[in-house]
C-alpha cells in the first residue's frame, strides 16, 4: 500500500534526473560521455553522462557497490588493467579515454587519492618528492617548498615537520591518508579525484580535510566519493547519486539534499533504504 | 572441550613438532661441527689437496666453490630477476602461454640435479666443446638454480600489495618507474632471502658438477689474476673441483690416509660457509632495506 501523499509525487516523479551544465555560463573541466564500465562480461556502470564544473567540488554518493569507485577510477584510466571502459571522457578538448593518450602524462593533471591509504615504504619527505623528481623537478628549494605547502594544505605539517625523514609507514592511518593527499596535491594537478578520503579519519582530521578541500577549490576541480551525507552537503557544489551501477540523479548539492526529484534519491538522502 | 583447551593442545602439538625439527637440525649440525672443526687449521683451509699422503688441504676447492657460486649468481640472478618481474608485473595473468611457462618452471625446479649435470655434460662439455670447466659448471648450475630463483623473485613481488602499484600510476609514474623505485625496494629483503637460500643450494651442490666442472683441481697460481692464463684462479675454462664434489670424491674413492678427517673438515667448512653467508645476507638486506625505504 502506498500512502496517499506519496502517491501524489510518484505520479510525476522521473526515474532519472541529470542536470546539464550550461557550457556558455560555466566552464566544464571534465565531462563523461556515454561512459560504461565492464568487469569481464559484467557491466558495473550503465551509460553515464556527467559534466564537472571547473573549480567546484562534486560529490558522488550512493550505497556500497553502486559503482562510485568504478566511475571515479575510470576518469583517470585507473581501470585500464581491471576492466573495459567505453565512451568518451573529455578533458581540454581531448578524449582521454582514447588509446593514443599518454596516460602517465594525463594522470599528472588528473590526480587520485584512494580509499585506503597507500604511502610508499619511503620517508615522509620522499613520499612527496619521489614523483616530483621522476617528473623532472630537481631544484632542492622547489622540492622543499612543495613538501611544506602540500603538507600544510593536507593539515599534516604541524604533526610531521620535525620527522620528515621518518618512514611514512610509522604514521597512523589517518596521518597516512593526509600524507597521500599531500602527495597528490604536490604534483599540482588540475583535477583531484578522491575516493572516500576521510573514511579512515577521526572527526577532527576529517574536518581538516574538508577545510583543505574548500581551500583547494580555488585552484582545483575536485570530485569526491563519500558515504558521509553531511560531508557531501557541507563541501560540495554538485552531487551525483549512484544506484546499482547507474547515476539516477545529478544536480546542485543544495537541491539534492532539499528537493531531490527522484524517489530513490529521496529515500537515500533521508536514510530509507528498502 | 572448549576453545581454550583445544588451543592449548594445538599449541602444544605445534611446539613439539617444531622442537623435533630443531632438535634434528641441531643434532646434524652439531655432529658435523664436532667431527669437523678439530681438523680445521689455516693450513687445511689454504693448502692444496693431497691425493696419496696425509696433510692435504682444501684451499683450491674452497676457492673454486666460491668462484663458481659467484659465476652462477652473476649469470642466473639477472635472468631470474627479469623473468620474475615479467611474470608478476607485466604478463597477462590469464594467458594460457603464461600458465604453460609457469608449469614448465615448476617442472624444471624439480628436475634432479644429476639429470641437470648429465644434460650439461652432453650439451656444454661435449657438444659445445667447453670441456670440464668452471663455465660448464656455472651454466649447469644456472639451469639448476634458475627455476627456483625465478619463483622466489616472483613470489616476493607478489607479496607487495597492489595499492602500491596504484599509488605509483595515480602519480603519473610509469610501470617501470614504479617497479624500479617502489616495488623492488619493498620486495628486496624477501628477494635477498631467496637469493641466499638458492646460494646455499648452489654452494652445496655436487651431482650437477661432477660431469661439468669436473673432478680435478689443478694447481693454481694465486699471483696470476689474468683470466686468460691457464693457471690463473680467474680462468673460467679450467676444470674446477668444488668443496662438495671433493667431499663426495673422498668418500667414494679417497685413498689418502687421513680421508675421514679431510672429509669431516671439508663438511664442516661447507656448513659454516653456508651459515655465514646466510647471516651476512640477512644483515645486508636489512641495512639495504633501511636505506631504500628510510624506515628506522
Ligand atoms: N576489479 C573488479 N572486478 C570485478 N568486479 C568489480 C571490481 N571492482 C568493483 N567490482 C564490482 O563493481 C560494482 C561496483 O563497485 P564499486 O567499487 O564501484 O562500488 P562503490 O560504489 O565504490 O562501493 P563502496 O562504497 O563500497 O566503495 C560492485 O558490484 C563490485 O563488486
Ligand atoms: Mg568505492
Amino acid at each position: 500500500m502506498v500512502e496517499p501523499n506519496q502517491l501524489v509525487f510518484t505520479d510525476e516523479m522521473p526515474d532519472h534526473y541529470i542536470m546539464d551544465i550550461n557550457e556558455d555560463k560555466h566552464e566544464v573541466a571534465l565531462s563523461a560521455q556515454d561512459v560504461e564500465v565492464y568487469y569481464g562480461a559484467k557491466q558495473a556502470l550503465q551509460k553515464t553522462n556527467l559534466k564537472f564544473e571547473r573549480y567546484k567540488i562534486t560529490s558522488l554518493i550512493g550505497a556500497s557497490g553502486s559503482g562510485k569507485s568504478t566511475f571515479l577510477r575510470s576518469l583517470n584510466r585507473m581501470n585500464d588493467d581491471v576492466g573495459t571502459v567505453k565512451g568518451k571522457i573529455m578533458y581540454r578538448n581531448l578524449d582521454i579515454n582514447s588509446s593514443d593518450i599518454d596516460v602517465y602524462e594525463m594522470r599528472r593533471h588528473i590526480g587520485m587519492v584512494f580509499q585506503r591509504p597507500n604511502p610508499f615504504a619511503k620517508s615522509i619527505e620522499d613520499n612527496i618528492t619521489f614523483a616530483l623528481k621522476q617528473h623532472g623537478i630537481r631544484d632542492k628549494d622547489e622540492l622543499a617548498k612543495r613538501v611544506e605547502t602540500s603538507l600544510k594544505q593536507a593539515a599534516l605539517w604541524d604533526e610531521v615537520k620535525d620527522t620528515l625523514h621518518k618512514s611514512a609507514l610509522s604514521l597512523s592511518g589517518g596521518q597516512q591518508q593526509r600524507l597521500v593527499i599531500a602527495r597528490a596535491i604536490a604534483l599540482h594537478p588540475d583535477i583531484l579525484l578522491l575516493d572516500e578520503p576521510a573514511s579512515a579519519l577521526d572527526p577532527i582530521s576529517s574536518a581538516k580535510i574538508e577545510d583543505t578541500l574548500l581551500e583547494l577549490k580555488e585552484k582545483y576541480t575536485i570530485i569526491i566519493v563519500t558515504h558521509n551525507m553531511q560531508q557531501a552537503a557541507r563541501v560540495s557544489d554538485y552531487t551525483a547519486f549512484f544506484h546499482m551501477g547507474e547515476v539516477l540523479e545529478y544536480d546542485l548539492t543544495r537541491k539534492i539534499f532539499t528537493r531531490p526529484k527522484v524517489q530513490r534519491t529521496i529515500d537515500y538522502v533521508n536514510g530509507n533504504f528498502g | 572441550m572448549n576453545a581454550k583447551q583445544v588451543d592449548k593442545i594445538a599449541t602444544g602439538i605445534l611446539y613439539t613438532i617444531a622442537g623435533f625439527v630443531i632438535l634434528v637440525l641441531l643434532a646434524l649440525l652439531g655432529y658435523i661441527l664436532v667431527q669437523g672443526v678439530p681438523n680445521l687449521s689455516w693450513h687445511f683451509l689454504t693448502a692444496p689437496a693431497e691425493a696419496f699422503s696425509a696433510g692435504g688441504g682444501i684451499g683450491i676447492q674452497l676457492f673454486n666453490s666460491f668462484y663458481l657460486l659467484i659465476l652462477t649468481m652473476v649469470i642466473s640472478f639477472p635472468i631470474a630477476l627479469g623473468a620474475g618481474i615479467y611474470l608478476n608485473e607485466y604478463a597477462n595473468q590469464k594467458s594460457k602461454v603464461i600458465e604453460v611457462i609457469r608449469t614448465m618452471i615448476e617442472i624444471l625446479s624439480s628436475l634432479p640435479s644429476v639429470v641437470v649435470g648429465l644434460f650439461g655434460f652432453l650439451l656444454f662439455v661435449v657438444q659445445l666443446k667447453l670441456g670440464f670447466s668452471l663455465l660448464s659448471g656455472a651454466i649447469a648450475l644456472t639451469f639448476f638454480n634458475l627455476p627456483l630463483l625465478t619463483r622466489s623473485v616472483e613470489e616476493s613481488l607478489r607479496t607487495i600489495p597492489n595499492l602500491q602499484r596504484e599509488a605509483g600510476s595515480a602519480l603519473g609514474l610509469s610501470r617501470f618507474e614504479t617497479i624500479g623505485h617502489v616495488i623492488l625496494p619493498a620486495a628486496l629483503p624477501s628477494i635477498m632471502t631467496g637469493v641466499v637460500l638458492s646460494a646455499g643450494r648452489v654452494f652445496g651442490e655436487a651431482a650437477a658438477l661432477i660431469y661439468t666442472a669436473g673432478q680435478s683441481a689443478p694447481a693454481l697460481n694465486f699471483a696470476d689474476w689474468n683470466p686468460f692464463n691457464a693457471t690463473s684462479p680467474l680462468n673460467v675454462m679450467r676444470p674446477a673441483e668444488t668443496l662438495a664434489v671433493h667431499i663426495w670424491k673422498i668418500n667414494s674413492e679417497g685413498i689418502m690416509p687421513d680421508a675421514a678427517a679431510v672429509s669431516a673438515g671439508a663438511s664442516a667448512v661447507l656448513v659454516i660457509a653456508v651459515l655465514l653467508f646466510n647471516f651476512c645476507a640477512r644483515y645486508f638486506s636489512k641495512v639495504l632495506y633501511r636505506q631504500l625505504t628510510s624506515s628506522k
